[in-house]
């Protein structure tokens, strides 16, 4: 736009024209991405809450499902995304050295962990399908006492699971994009920040799989 | 009649004591009004600019004494309103525990089904005598409703799932409307009835009337043979199974260890999922699990039996109680 | 007359408005001037949808037997809820005035994230888009609420196109809220601490907290809804072990933080009306700023007080009884505020001063009429009855929408360039409050005779009430119109606005012109005194 334009900072790279300076870019994206992540503990929350709710009130039908979860898988699954987040922290790194082999590298190892655990997710659901696990007019549950309220159970897994999946299915086309970005030089050691913050929510993203992996695999695992 | 008034008839001493908190609302809230529309009206009118080159007053900043003042008052009043209102609910939602006559009304899309003790059924009506606190076992067979009677100022939600009670002591002959007051689809504003309120020698020949089918004792006691219950909770002597002599109203410890109270909901939930809680000593597993086999009104039914089986039996009718005697201990 | 204009207007040959041309340059635009345009357009439709489906409502209350179906009536109030709570009132002040203005009123040229401001009008438009498709495929009958397990089981209209709605709008709410959270602690001009802040930014600030914390509750409600009824099977089902009470948990827990992102920015509006046409700085500007968020706080605590008859704990219903009260008290704390900076201030009788009495006056009897809802005695009478509707409907109407009316009157200058015609805007604000008590009045007397919300038909002795209420809903439809016509008439061919025709203080008015260019200002403002220091007394402070 023409008018006004005296206003304007002069320009660093990267800095769009409504801020003053990097610093105010900077601490605005960052401030931006933890409200947004936020709001996702939020929207997880109201299914741990609903997942809180009822299994005090059905404590053994919820302890037996855990059987039927493959903790194997649910295992390898934390260790992959533990080492995923490894992966990105080390990628944030490279970018902050301006290193752009070693941060395409990261990334792209980063998402091919990712894809490692939706594959092993796929895998998981499919078992839950072939067990008739899956809630809906064809579940069948072995232990007839329990039927219902395993079948809430499940309805939780595939809600809980499932949104996790999405949010891990964006956070993969969001780490394309950014090799993408890498691949034509978009990132110096002066602006990475959408680095940093896609790192902050494939964070986030790792530790709310954290929270659901004891509570649907490991409750009945005791005995 | 022909005279308005903002307040519905009123059926029972409860309803004057909300109409009684109301009326205190109403002055406060008045009041405040008034004071507000009567300020804001008056600086208006007194402090107008008169001329757009008015200088511009002086500047005001606040007041620690006032704000402080015109935030602790009306908290104060506020706690009378909360306090009163408090106790009100507490004794409006806490039936007495002996001596009530319990009717049982189900919900349903889109009537009230009401069932007396006696065995009379009816639908959409309600026949209550005077002078007696009244207890109503609340159940709905498919969504959430909400049995309403404005002459009481009571209304409680129904929901699928669970037993809900209200009581009141209706204290005024007469016929009041019933609402449904939770909506509940298409025939949601069709589902209303009415209470008639008689004198208790109406309401004894009424209740004379009879039944065809029975009191409802009779009729769960029928249920309880057709399912094959007496087999084991009344005749078995092997252990396969708890006596349901003298069970309900009384505590009952199960095999985890917790104790509950033997009400209508444990032996609805009894029935519909036996595996849910299980009487310590007995084993899982061994009684047959009737969800979707029996309804709401058959359910009803079997707890009105179930309570027959455990004395003491109901006494006879007092007089209306004193307001001071009502509230229950 | 109102104010007279003090010298020749300023003219600015390019500002947001003629910057560009072209509808490419509107639907891509990253302005927030011009994204609030958008807004406001989309929202104006919305608004009026919304309140044709009232209009046929009253209509059908007329007589006790009604001229709809049962099915129409139940579609035609589920769809004003849905359309009026989540298309109109949750992004209306926030997503028209509050974009136009926040960035200018802090100094600064742009919201933190621009594009994602349109992204955020965007996603409005698309759950707007699906809420229509659903009303045009033959509608809703669940009631706004949604509850289950009616709307999981039992009902056979289209719930997951309208829950799929609900569900898109809130991410543009959320986006909306995230902006303004980042832009108010990051782009504030040199010299605007945090207590120089307008209250309207104050304001802002503590919808924005809600929105953020409370909107992805209702999100993740409706995904589950659902699911539910997709897969006939889930959690809030009782013949499979769910509670249908969980739903209503889960769907309070934003809702009733939602009636506060629907009443704050209200708030912020007549802060700033009722100290510019008074003349005088804001009595209390602390305990106005801070009980903003002290509502935004309390906003949460509350929701159980929509479950009083549910069968919920009396205990638990104890105590949100409590919090329920204590939510009131912020609420009449800026009320008292308001009155007491018009004592011995300069008072002008302006629309959005007749407005700003008008949200006074109305929002204390709205506001009161909660307290007999928090009372929880009375509660269960009135529950589920006319009394509430009235109430939410003085709050929401006689609040939130004067003050939006005030603001839109108040800043139609700042954003179009041109002047109203007063005469006209004083006729249809008074006609508006007219009409409103007339309409809604009579239902808190209907209330608490017993009729109860959502019937289509009604016993014979609630008429007389039921017609006096849809005579008056005649006389607010005329008073909503007129200003309708005056303002699209004025915004071609008004007379040119000066620069600051209300002697307004704030950088809005004082720093840049009217209308303002792409970048706000002209100049980087420095801000020097405390806000609303018409009384010129406040030393200027030097900068540190």
């Amino acid at each position: 736009m023409a008018d006004s334009e005296a206003i304007l900072a002069p320009q660093e790279p990267g800095l769009r024209h409504h801020f003053d300076d990097s610093a105010q870019q900077l601490e605005s994206s960052t401030l931006g991405m933890w409200v947004f992540l936020v709001t996702e503990v939020m929207f997880f929350g109201g299914m741990f809450g609903a997942y809180t709710v009822y299994r005090n009130m059905y404590p053994e039908a919820f302890a037996s499902t855990s059987h039927f979860m493959n903790v194997t898988i649910g295992a390898i699954n934390t260790g992959v995304l533990i080492f995923s987040s490894f992966t990105m922290v080390l990628a944030v790194r490279s970018a902050q050295l301006g290193q752009k082999k070693a941060l395409i590298a990261f990334l792209v190892l980063t998402l091919i962990l990712g894809c490692v655990f939706l594959s092993l997710k796929y895998v998981e659901y499919h078992e839950k399908w072939v067990d008739h696990h899956i809630p809906g007019p064809g579940f069948q549950y072995a232990d007839s006492r329990y039927a219902h309220q395993a079948q809430i159970l499940f309805y939780l897994y595939f809600a809980m699971t499932g949104m996790h999946a999405i949010h891990m299915i964006v956070g993969a086309g969001l780490l394309i994009t950014l090799i993408v970005m890498a691949a034509r030089n978009r990132f110096t050691s002066k602006w990475y920040t959408p680095v940093e913050m896609i790192g902050l929510y494939w964070h986030f993203v790792d530790i709310v799989w954290i929270f659901l992996f004891p509570l649907l695999y490991l409750i009945g695992h005791t005995k | 009649m022909g005279v308005f008034s903002i307040f519905p008839s009123r059926a029972s001493v409860g309803a004057g004591e909300v109409d009684a908190l109301y009326t205190f609302l109403l002055v406060v809230g008045g009041a405040m009004t008034m004071l507000i529309f009567a300020s804001v009206f008056f600086f208006a009118v007194r402090y107008r600019r008169k001329s757009p080159n008015d200088p511009a007053p002086k500047a005001i900043h606040g007041s620690l004494p006032l704000e402080v003042a015109w935030t602790v008052g009306p908290f104060l009043v506020m706690l009378v309103m909360f306090g009163w209102g408090t106790k009100l609910y507490f004794q409006n939602y806490t039936p007495p525990v002996h001596d009530t006559l319990d009717i049982y009304i189900t919900g349903k899309q889109w009537m009230w089904k009401v069932q007396y003790p006696t065995g009379q059924r009816e639908i959409n009506e309600l026949h209550v005598p005077m002078g007696r606190a009244v207890k109503l076992i609340l159940a709905s067979e498919d969504v959430v409703h909400s049995f309403y009677v404005p002459a009481l100022r009571l209304k409680h939600d129904v929901v699928p799932g669970s037993y809900q009670t209200f009581w009141f002591e209706p204290t005024e002959p007469g016929r009041y409307h019933i609402f449904c007051a939770e909506y509940c689809g298409t025939g949601h504003s069709d589902m209303g009835g009415w209470m008639t309120v008689m004198t208790p020698s109406d309401y004894e020949n009424w209740l004379a009337g009879g039944s065809g089918g029975g009191s409802m004792v009779e009729q769960g006691a029928k249920l309880f043979q057709q399912y094959g219950c007496v087999t084991c909770h009344v005749t078995d002597h092997e252990g396969r199974c708890p006596s349901l002599l003298n069970v309900f109203g009384r505590p009952v410890v199960l095999d985890d260890g917790r104790t509950v109270m033997a009400d209508e909901a444990y032996v609805r939930e009894s029935i519909l999922n036996p595996n849910a809680k299980v009487v310590k000593g007995y084993k899982h597993d061994i009684m047959p699990v009737f969800e979707g086999q029996i309804g709401e009104e058959g359910l009803l039914q079997l707890i009105v039996y179930v309570k027959s089986l455990s004395p003491p039996a109901a006494s006879p009718p007092k007089p209306a109680a004193s307001a001071a005697q009502r509230s229950p201990k | 007359m109102s104010t007279t204009l003090p010298l020749a207007p300023t003219e600015t040959p390019t500002n947001y408005l003629n910057a560009d041309y072209g509808w490419k340059s509107w639907l891509f635009a990253t302005d927030h001037k011009r994204i609030a345009l958008l807004y406001l357009f989309s929202i104006t439709a919305f608004f009026f949808v919304g309140g044709a489906f009232a209009v046929a409502m009253r209509i059908n209350l007329l007589t006790p037997d009604g001229i709809f179906t049962h099915d129409t009536y139940n579609k035609l109030f589920t769809m004003h809820g849905i359309i009026m709570v989540f298309f109109f009132l949750v992004p209306s002040i926030p997503a028209t005035l509050g974009n136009f203005l926040v960035p200018m009123m802090i100094g600064a040229r742009d919201l933190a994230f621009p594009r994602i401001n349109l992204l955020s009008w965007y996603i409005y438009i698309v759950g707007g888009i699906l809420t229509l498709t659903a009303v045009f495929q033959g509608g809703v009958d669940t009631g706004w609420t949604f509850y289950a397990p009616f709307s999981s089981s039992y009902s056979n209209t289209h719930v997951i196109l309208a829950a799929m709605g609900v569900f898109v709008s809130g991410f543009s709410s959320i986006l909306t809220g995230l902006n303004f959270i980042v832009t108010i602690h990051t782009m504030r001009a040199p010299g605007m601490t945090w207590n120089r802040l307008p209250l309207f930014i104050w304001g802002h600030y503590a919808t924005s907290l809600i929105q953020v914390l409370g909107t992805p509750v209702i999100a993740i409600t409706m995904v589950l809804l659902g699911l539910e009824r997709v897969l006939h099977a889930g959690i809030f089902d009782p013949t499979v072990g769910g509670d249908p009470i969980l739903f209503q948990h889960l769907f309070w827990f934003y809702s009733h933080p939602a009636v506060y992102i629907m009443i704050l920015p209200g708030m912020a509006v007549i802060s700033e009306i009722v100290t510019c046409f008074s003349r005088k700085a804001i009595f209390g500007y602390n305990f106005v700023a801070y009980s903003s968020i002290a509502i935004a706080v309390f906003s949460f605590i509350v929701w159980g007080h929509h479950l009083f008859v549910s069968g919920q704990s009396m205990y638990a219903s104890m105590v949100f009884s409590f919090f329920s009260f204590l939510v009131a008290i912020p609420s009449a704390v800026k009320v008292f505020n308001w009155t007491a900076t018009m004592y011995k201030g300069s008072v002008s009788y302006d629309t959005p001063m007749l407005y700003a009495f008008g949200f006074m006056g109305l929002f204390t009897m709205g506001g009161l009429t909660g307290l007999f809802l928090a009372t929880m005695a009375i509660d269960v009478h009135v529950t589920d009855t006319y009394f509430v509707i009235a109430h939410f409907h003085y709050v929401m109407v006689g609040g939130m929408v004067m003050a939006y009316m005030g603001g839109i009157h108040f800043w139609f200058p700042k954003i179009s360039g041109r002047l109203y015609p007063e005469g006209w805007a004083k006729f249809a604000a008074l006609l508006v409050f007219a009409g409103f008590n007339l309409t809604f009045f009579p239902q808190f007397i209907l209330g608490y005779q017993g009729m109860p919300r959502r019937y289509a038909h009604y016993p014979p002795e609630f008429q007389v009430l039921n017609v006096m209420s849809t005579a008056g809903a005649s006389i607010l439809a005329v008073g909503y119109l007129i200003p309708m016509i005056y303002l699209a008439w004025a915004w071609r061919y008004g007379p040119k606005s000066p620069q600051n025709p209300w002697k307004a203080k704030g950088l809005e008015w004082e720093q840049s012109p009217t209308p303002p260019p792409t970048f706000n200002f002209e100049h980087q403002p420095v801000v020097t005194e405390p806000a609303y220091n018409y009384s010129g007394e406040e030393q200027e402070v030097k900068l540190g």
